[in-house]
């Protein structure tokens, strides 16, 4: 339903950016129309898992269906994604260099990404998951900066292994969706009612949940992305480190966790290990970086960990933690690209080392950037203070040394979060001007600021009021964490 | 011979009337109108191939040598249609000054080994089945060498007919042995027979070697890269879809029904070469410079994943390969139609030479990007469907660590695809070979080719249908 919307854009020939403009805002709306309904029709007392749901036969001999529907987890990935590519779209208003074509990939772009939220069969899940991979080569190859045919193609590959991995995953569910009968399935709820044999599941665990885990920067696997990141145009960075990142922990949760839930607690600690690392890895690196979009991708690797992190711990606070970082650092982190790209196309330079005193010349941009990293340190007020204070609250909810220990190990990411943050906000904005060409800047013009303040509107509004958002995703956790509750715990720890 | 039996031979009897009919025309013929060969028989094929959509039910001839049903005419179509793809991208080649006397020729020589290839498929029994692998294999020859003053394409001719003679030979050491322990040549009756003996283990073992030969796996695949190379650029494209394609047709019907005993033993040796198959394909593609080599090489690789269907074993896996060579035919037809007009126009064949393409012939690179994507299995084009599908029968086995290898493959295979993309679209060239318009035969053949490559895999009757014809064989 989305998603076809989006693909009748890419027929629009001239006014390409215009097309998508209005293109976008319409989805925007729809977005905003879908989760309005969806709450509606919740407090009409509409309690089952899935609503709005389409489904029809696709290949019936494999019973692979088309089948689409939401729950609240995918309304807000929906809502993000709603957000951010709006953003995204005005933040490329003046693409010089083939337009058209720029929108039309990115388009494609969000059509994949949509396509995976609201799907509901593996197959078509993982189809849109690809069709969400590959126009990132074009769009970082051709609009890139930098080593962008490097970088261009280290991701591809990166995340096409990834999808390796979660190909065998996938297939190995599949063959295992029922094992009494030969009615095979690739619905996510009906596999979610059968138990998949335990040693499978320890073979297919890991399978599934690195190839999400790829896609979300788990490490050691994260190196695609600050590459990835740095070299993309400024749209593809806050389309990629705000919402495809984001496919990882979704897919990890709805689909490696959710069905494979003996495993996952078996399991769990490795990557909890692993996860832990990032988060505190991805802070250090942004330390040092001295590139404004390296820290902001090594802030992401260090934020999206602590979604996988959040994840794994499997109950529901933590989780409705990590539903909430994702769309909190979707927003956020969306928004500092823009604000890079920004800035870059104004000082032509990334180094946080060339510049300073930028909020003399450009106070709008110097404010919102403000905002956004006082929201990335987790500042009350803002979406990243609810999303990190309930995935540790969750954590801490283990009663057990090793879960307690990972947490404070992973919780002071939060401390070197505020270094890095309040260290790039004092050398860029504050301090004396060091090239007097940046006194003739301009600030911000008119799309650059529509861009940015509707995703500081975004992250303030999640701030302010979680409490909707947060009863939104629960009330869909809830049979996820039953699950999870329900099955033997056979834990090493 | 009555109306039936026609109907049931007919895809052998129309071509061979068509080849004649050719023959025919040319004689007549003045030298200044050579050209007019080409429309009537572009027309005389389509009748062909749209007899061949004629429904028409199992039967067998001359005693069990000939056997039809619905999945092999299903084959033999899906061969019919990839020639006529071949012929149209054809067409700007053939009416160059140079082979204006050779129309015919080409004509008669393809028609020849497409029948040879159709009487492989139907074939009962081995003789026939040697049979129509010879003549499919000694036309190509001749078709290699077609642009015989061309040192290359003679050497190519060359090579092929030396190293398909050798195949043929170990091939036939092969049968002769299935003949002298089973005491038959009739399929239906080895099967019942044939048992897990050290000689009849041996003969398995010569035959597959034979096939791999015309399907070029590894390490059978040395003949593969130069004879492609050589060869003029269609009878390339026609060698590495229709030839594979035909003889991965016949390489499973003899693997699920004659050697369905031996599935033990022989699944093995298949995983092992299906590994080799891949890796060696993709590992050797990444280097290539070269147009057509490269294609080669990423043919090899292809004919690897087929592998993976055969080891699936079941419906699934016959439907699956039978669907993947489908989309194999349109996926490589596009790429090599692409690379074809080209050739012809420009007569450049390195990947340099495609530096900004997409400035200059945007349709030409789109296409491009679409074959190759189908090709490495990206969505939403056909490929992506082809592969999930072989992937899936592999799976249905337990083979869940070939499945990863394979995807694998597809991974690094997707790393060389994507190097003509990035030459295509990102690489800056100050000078991209300029913009040309193709005629329409070529625009119609490289227009077939894009759509199936786009419709192919949402059109799910088209599984559908070949699973329900493969399940009819298999029970």
């Amino acid at each position: 339903m989305l998603t076809v919307g989006a693909i009748m854009l890419t027929k629009d020939l001239k006014q390409a950016r215009l097309a998508s403009a209005i293109g976008m805002g319409i989805q925007l709306i729809m977005a905003a129309v879908l989760i309005y309904l969806y709450l509606a029709e919740r407090s009409a007392g509409n309690t089952a898992a899935m609503l709005f749901t389409y489904d029809v036969v696709w290949f019936p001999t494999l019973n692979i269906h088309y089948s689409l529907g939401v729950d609240g987890i995918s309304v807000a990935m929906i809502g993000l994604t709603g957000v951010v590519v709006f953003a995204g779209v005005f933040a490329s208003w003046q693409m010089e260099y083939l337009p058209r074509e720029f929108f039309i990939s990115l388009i494609i772009l969000a059509t994949g990404v949509y396509g995976f939220f609201i799907s509901l069969d593996l197959f078509t899940m993982f189809l849109f998951y690809e069709v969400a991979v590959i126009p990132m080569y074009i769009l970082i190859g051709i609009w890139g900066s930098g080593p962008k045919e490097y970088s261009a193609m280290k991701l591809t590959l990166m995340l096409m292994a990834g999808s390796a991995l979660l190909l065998v995953g996938l297939l190995g569910i599949y063959f295992f969706s029922n094992p009494d009968t030969n009615h095979l399935t690739f619905s996510i709820m009906e596999i979610s009612k059968v138990n998949i044999p335990i040693g499978m599941q320890r073979f297919l665990f890991p399978f599934t949940f690195i190839g999400f885990g790829i896609l979300g920067a788990l490490f050691p696997f994260h190196t695609w992305s600050p590459d990835g990141h740095a070299s993309a145009p400024t749209a593809v960075s806050m389309l990629h480190a705000g919402v495809l990142m984001k496919l990882g922990g979704y897919g990890a949760f709805r689909v490696a966790i959710f069905l494979m839930p003996e495993a996952a607690h078996e399991q769990a600690w490795i990557f909890l290990i692993l996860t832990s690392i990032s988060v505190v890895y991805g802070a250090f690196s942004a330390i040092v970086q001295t590139d404004l979009k390296y820290i902001n991708a090594y802030s992401s690797v260090s934020h999206c960990g602590l979604v996988l992190f959040a994840v794994l711990m499997m109950n529901q606070t933590a989780m409705n933690g990590a539903i909430i970082q994702m769309i909190s650092h979707g927003l956020m982190t969306a928004l500092f690209f823009a604000l890079i790209g920004m800035i870059y196309g104004r000082t032509h330079t990334r180094i946080i080392g060339e510049m300073g005193g930028l909020m003399k010349v450009i106070p709008f941009l110097g404010v919102v950037y403000v905002i956004a990293g006082l929201a990335s340190l987790g500042l009350p007020g803002f979406s990243g203070f609810v999303a990190e204070m309930t995935i540790f609250i969750g954590s801490y909810q283990h009663t057990d040394v090793f879960h307690r220990v990972i947490t404070i190990v992973a919780a002071s990411s939060i401390v070197i979060t505020a270094v890095y943050i309040l260290r790039v906000v004092g050398i860029l904005l504050l301090g004396p001007i060091k090239d007097h060409h940046f006194l003739e800047l301009t600030d911000a013009k008119w799309y650059e600021r529509i861009s940015t303040i509707s995703l500081v509107l975004a992250i303030t509004a999640i701030g302010m009021a979680p409490l909707w958002l947060s009863n939104m995703i629960n009330f869909s956790l809830a049979p996820i964490v039953e699950r999870l509750s329900s099955i033997q715990i056979t834990s090493l720890f | 011979m009555n109306f039936n039996d026609f109907l049931t031979m007919r895809h052998e009897l129309m071509l061979t009337l068509l080849a004649l009919v050719v023959l025919i025309i040319d004689l007549n013929l003045h030298n200044r109108h050579k050209h007019y060969i080409i429309p009537i028989t572009l027309g005389l094929f389509f009748v062909n191939l749209l007899v061949g959509f004629i429904p028409e039910g199992s039967n067998t001839l001359f005693g069990g040598m000939y056997r039809t049903n619905p999945l092999l005419i299903m084959m033999k179509n899906i061969l019919n249609i990839g020639v006529f793809i071949i012929l149209l991208q054809s067409v700007t080649w053939l009416k160059k000054e140079e082979n204006r006397e050779k129309i015919s020729e080409y004509f008669i020589l393809l028609f020849s080994t497409l029948i040879g290839m159709n009487f492989m498929i139907s074939s009962g029994d081995f003789l026939m089945f040697y049979l129509g692998l010879e003549l499919a294999t000694i036309p190509v020859a001749a078709l290699a060498a077609y642009t015989h003053h061309q040192t290359k394409s003679a050497e190519a001719g060359i090579k092929l007919i030396l190293s398909s003679a050798l195949s043929s030979g170990i091939l036939l050491f092969g049968i002769s042995m299935i003949y002298g322990s089973t005491g038959s040549i009739y399929f239906d009756t080895i099967t019942k027979v044939y048992a897990n003996t050290p000689l009849q283990l041996l003969a398995f073992i010569f035959f597959f070697s034979g096939m791999s030969f015309k399907i070029s796996l590894v390490p059978f695949h040395l003949w593969t890269a130069d004879v492609y190379e050589g060869a003029p650029i269609n009878v390339t494209s026609y060698l590495s879809v229709i030839s594979k394609g035909a003889a991965a047709f016949i390489l499973i019907i003899v693997m699920f029904t004659v050697f369905s005993s031996l599935a033990a033993v022989y699944k093995n040796i298949l995983y092992l070469i299906a590994v080799l198959t891949m890796t060696v394909g993709n590992l050797f593609a990444m280097r290539q410079k070269n147009m057509k080599r490269f294609l080669a090489f990423s043919s090899i690789a292809q004919a690897g994943f087929i592998l993976l269907g055969i080891l699936g074993g079941n419906v699934m896996g016959m439907t699956s390969v039978i669907y993947f060579v489908l989309v194999y035919i349109f996926s490589n037809l596009g790429a090599f139609g692409v690379v074809s007009a080209i050739s012809t126009v420009t007569g450049k064949e390195s990947m340099d030479d495609y530096d900004g393409l997409y400035r200059t012939n945007p349709k030409l690179s789109l296409l491009m990007m679409l074959s190759l994507f189908s090709l490495a299995g990206i969505p939403p084009v056909a490929g992506f469907f082809g592969k999930f599908f072989l992937f899936a029968s592999a799976a249905s086995g337990g083979y869940y660590w070939l499945v990863f290898i394979a995807v694998l493959n597809a991974t690094i295979s997707l790393y060389y695809y994507l190097l003509v993309v990035k030459a295509m679209f990102i690489n800056k060239n100050e000078t991209p070979l300029a913009f040309f318009k193709s005629d329409l035969a070529t625009r119609a053949g490289l227009l077939i080719a894009g759509l199936g490559i786009f419709f192919l895999g949402f059109w799910a009757k088209v599984y559908e249908i070949i699973s329900s014809l493969s399940y009819g064989i298999m029970q």
